[in-house]
């Protein structure tokens, strides 16, 4: 899958072995090897997307709509075309497939041609010699307009008041979960609004890809950062009007993702443009077009009543949540129904009446951010918990406990929990870890909330502690046939493992050689490019690749061990069935035998490709009723923070957390996925929001959205959960996403305790706190 | 930028520049690109990265006649005879330098992409401030971001490398 030029792009994990190069200790299951990419990565070599480049390689831009809601009049192209350097412009016209993509449903265009729908819609892409120059050509299309008033309520486009944004209509998902008794009442009842504003993944890498028609222009190469790459594929297909098989796609080095790069953004713009001029194009977004070409996550408004006895006990969860989606579609449907059935959190519920809403408006498409529609749903039901304690007079801590849910629970859904669900342990081991010390005056005044800025009086600052907890579904849901590819090869010792599952900076490449060194007893592991050449891993999101990736290299190798072992017990005449590996020896207990695995292997090949699937769901009924989930994990976090009530500035000065990870495959990557979900969560709470007014984003720049930076995040103190999940391939639970939910209300919380505001809204802003 | 149509690009400057202890020459180079773009898209040094355009990253850093400077936000034109070191200058020889080792023994590299920014920043760090206390690593990295790891690792790995310096190297890191 090379392609004719001599200078191929180099992909990251064609050399090396698991274990690095740089002499590191092997690493098993359960220990914490380094990364096989670490040392490209420290060293600045390591080929991300954007460090692609091939010779004759052309620059690709993206024309994108000021306007949220407008007609296109006319497009004039011809002033581009006319520029020295510009070798191709594209409108819709130009598609030659479908002009119409999207995960769940196909309504967003390669290139708007009629109407814009949300400011930064596609409207042409532009190939030439330089970057600079295709910029100018840009500016130099003339695009007419006839601007449209923007929907941007969500309440309008349920109550069907505006005309239809799309052919198919302002409402993706209206859906309800109905449990028990709707009707019934509890003596206790507290009820709340609570809004969540548009939270953007951030990632550091921008989005980039180089693509390489064939030369006889009937197939392309795709070298892109993406989670799912034959999704992708997939939809490059319908939209090139190409045989899936004429397109061949390579992971590039991706620079992070949480959810931000399922859905497509400048995949069909790059092939097409190479295409058409039958060279190499490269496209690499800036940060401001990467707040505009990638979905978001859903900004919510959710109302909840909890009805619970005089004691506590919860009795019935009442919400409805409404996610605003934006112009397109792209995950929405999932979101929301990840959101509704999330709505009781990580406690015992008989009853409920939940009502869901995911709507169209002329905002930013919004769609998979880490968490995916459960972060919404736990701020509004943790929010509740505290003010349930308030009403009934209870611990915050103890009427958590008291609901806490339990192995063999049934949900809201009907499905009964059957995973390891050890909440309440989660809890007493977050409430068990060591609080911050106390502030003293010796403390440099960097640690005062507005740090560098220096202007917190210290005898103002008050302390505030608030827990959260969480439950989190792992895998895709609503009978989507989930499933992962892999391939393992034993040749003379060395194991070669192939997969399409995207690394994107989660340790899945250190993870797949752990589980083969562990099974097959070898100690170099090579990891083969990441490509379309293998069948599907799914998409590295909804904490999948762990349990999924990880299910489907343990049953390679375990299928590749089962044959060595037949031949061996057959060269050594005994049983293959009473082999085990031990260390890096193959072991027959019985008779003594011990043989080193690679000179067992000497000279043997056996190579074995495999698909992994958990078990099926179902779509859920009219009520919302169904097995629709496959598993579960569960998160408890405490936040401690200081806050400066005149000024409305926040330090979290300590996450504390219990996580329920099944087993920890690698603890050092949990306690990364742990401590860097956290900061995320902060982000959510107190920093981070996309601002959109009238459909446009004010803030497209790390000038203007603020991310969490060395200074604002806080001392993590962990205790890992570890109880083996049966279900689990490996024991193993996701551990990617839990971090994220939990840690917002915690801090939320915790402010709450501090200035005795209400705070129904994150991010928390300093006017939220000082007026 | 212009919006004006027909202006094609000038590309016809000229010049030199030092950057890891040689000379590399740019010819054709757009007066407007950024140091960033010249080491990384005409000299062939792609360590320092691009992520926001702004100087508030830290993806891109690179030490200019000893500053550690953020490479997005310097004219190329501009660096002509300054002594320019990327992060594949730290170790000519390919050896991983001790804040490198201490990145990846720490656990403090995930998606990578702020990583080398982040190995400029802490050398810097290192060569100024032998011992740092948290506070000080946090106050001198807080113009590096990185969006996987929350900084626990990385905070780590800086107290790693510094230990390591004062101490020598401690066995076992890593496992």
């Amino acid at each position: 899958m090379s392609s004719t030029e001599t200078t191929t792009p180099t992909t990251p994990w064609t050399t090396g072995t698991a274990a690095g190069t740089a002499g590191g200790p092997r690493g098993r299951i359960g220990d914490s090897p380094v990364r096989p990419d670490g040392v490209g990565k420290v060293q600045g070599w390591f080929a991300f997307s954007s460090d692609m480049s091939i010779d004759g390689m052309l620059h690709g831009a993206t024309l994108r709509s000021p306007h949220p809601s407008a007609r296109i009049v006319s497009i004039d192209i011809a002033p581009a075309l006319a520029i020295s350097g510009v070798e191709c412009v594209l409108t819709a016209a130009d598609v030659p497939g479908s002009n119409a993509y999207g995960l769940i449903a196909q309504d967003q265009p390669v290139f708007a041609h009629d109407v814009v729908r949300y400011q930064g819609e596609p409207i042409a892409a532009v190939a030439a010699d330089h970057i600079e120059t295709a910029r100018r050509a840009l500016a130099a299309i003339v695009v007419e307009y006839e601007l449209m008033e923007p929907l941007t309520d969500p309440e309008l486009a349920i109550d069907g008041s505006h005309p239809p944004l799309h052919p198919d209509g302002n409402v993706f998902r209206h859906q309800e979960v109905i449990a028990g008794d709707p009707d019934i009442e509890g003596d206790v009842q507290v009820e709340g609004t609570y809004e969540i504003g548009m939270q953007d993944q951030a990632f550091l890498g921008l989005e980039s890809a180089l693509a390489i028609a064939d030369p006889d222009g009937a197939g392309v190469e795709l070298f892109v950062a993406t989670q799912w790459l034959h999704e992708d594929r997939k939809q490059l297909a319908h939209c090139l009007g190409m045989p899936e098989e004429k397109i061949r796609l390579t992971l590039g080095g991706v620079g992070g993702a949480f959810g931000g790069r399922e859905d497509l953004s400048l995949q069909v713009h790059t092939a097409l443009l190479s295409l058409k001029t039958g060279r190499p194009v490269r496209v690499h977004y800036s940060r401001e077009e990467s707040f505009f070409g990638h979905v978001h996550r859903h900004p919510a408004k959710i109302w909840m009543r909890h009805h619970a006895d005089h004691n506590g006990r919860l009795l019935k969860v009442e919400s409805r949540m409404v996610f605003d989606g934006g112009a397109y579609a792209s995950t929405s449907h999932a979101v929301l129904f990840n959101g509704i059935t999330h709505a009781q959190g990580p406690y015992k519920c008989d009853n409920a009446v939940v009502d869901g809403w995911a709507v169209r408006t002329n905002n930013p498409p919004c769609g998979a951010m880490r968490g995916f529609g459960v972060v919404q749903a736990c701020f509004a039901h943790e929010s509740q918990m505290d003010k349930l304690a308030a009403a009934c007079e209870i611990d915050p801590i103890e009427l958590r406990l008291l609901n806490a849910m339990e192995t063999g629970d049934m949900l809201i859904t009907g499905q009964v929990v059957d995973s390891v669900a050890p909440v309440a342990r989660c809890i007493n081991e977050t409430v068990a870890l060591p609080m911050p010390p106390e502030a003293t005056a010796a403390d440099d005044d960097m640690w005062l909330p507005g740090g560098a800025g220096r202007t917190a009086d210290r005898s103002n600052i008050k302390r505030g502690v608030g827990y959260g907890v969480s439950i989190k579904n792992l895998m895709y849901s609503e009978g989507f046939d989930d499933y992962s590819t892999a391939r393992c090869r034993l040749e003379d010792g060395m194991v070669t493992l192939k997969f399409a599952t995207a690394e994107v900076g989660q340790g899945f490449v250190t993870i797949a050689g752990q589980i083969a060194r562990t099974i097959l007893g070898v100690d170099e592991v090579t990891l083969e490019p990441i490509d379309t050449t293998i069948g599907s891993s799914g998409s590295t999101s909804a904490s999948r690749q762990t349990w999924m990736s990880g299910g489907a290299v343990d049953m390679a190798c375990r299928t590749v061990r089962e044959k060595f072992f037949e031949q061996v017990g057959e060269h050594h005449g005994v049983d293959p069935l009473a082999l085990v590996i031990d260390g890096t020896d193959i072991v027959e207990p019985e008779s003594g035998l011990r043989i080193p695995v690679a000179e067992a292997s000497a000279g043997l090949l056996i190579d074995e490709t495999v698909e992994y699937r958990h078990r099926p769901t179902i779509e859920p009924d009219r009520k919302g009723q169904g097995n629709s989930h496959v598993a579960f994990a569960f998160v408890a976090h405490r936040a401690v923070v200081d806050v400066d009530p005149e000024l409305g500035l926040v330090r979290v000065v300590q996450i504390a957390t219990a996580q329920d990870v099944g087993v920890a495959l690698n603890p050092l990557s949990v306690v990364g996925q742990i401590e860097g979900g956290i900061a995320q969560g902060l982000g959510l709470a107190v920093m981070e929001e996309i601002l959109v007014q009238d459909g446009l984003i004010r803030n497209p720049s790390f000038t203007d959205y603020l991310l969490p930076t060395f200074l604002d995040a806080p001392d993590v103190q962990i205790s890992l959960v570890e109880e083996y999940e049966p279900q689990a391939p490996l024991g193993a639970k996701g551990v990617g996403e839990p971090p994220c939910i939990s840690v917002t209300p915690a801090i939320v919380a915790a402010i709450r305790d501090a200035t005795g505001k209400d705070l129904t809204r994150v991010p928390v802003r300093p006017q939220d706190i000082c007026l | 930028m212009t919006d004006s149509p027909d202006a094609a690009l000038p590309s016809n400057q000229y010049f030199r520049l030092h950057v890891n202890g040689a000379d590399h020459d740019v010819a054709d180079a757009w007066i407007g690109e950024s140091l960033l773009f010249v080491l990384r898209e005409r000299l062939g040094f792609p360590a320092a990265k691009g992520a926001c355009e702004q100087g508030e990253c830290g993806s891109c850093s690179v030490m200019v006649d000893g500053d550690l400077v953020c490479s997005c936000l310097v004219l190329a034109a501009s660096a002509v005879g300054r002594d320019i070191v990327t992060v594949e200058g730290l170790s000519p020889d390919g050896e991983l330098t001790d804040v490198q080792r201490a990145f990846i023994d720490a656990g403090a590299v995930q998606c990578g992409f702020c990583t080398p920014g982040l190995i400029a920043s802490v050398h810097d760090l290192l060569d100024r401030n032998v011992d740092p206390d948290e506070i000080e690593i946090r106050e001198a990295l807080s113009g590096n971001i990185c969006r996987c790891t929350g900084y626990g690792r990385i905070v780590s790995a800086v107290q790693l490398a510094a230990r390591t310096r004062l101490d020598g190297p401690i066995g076992g890191a890593g496992a």
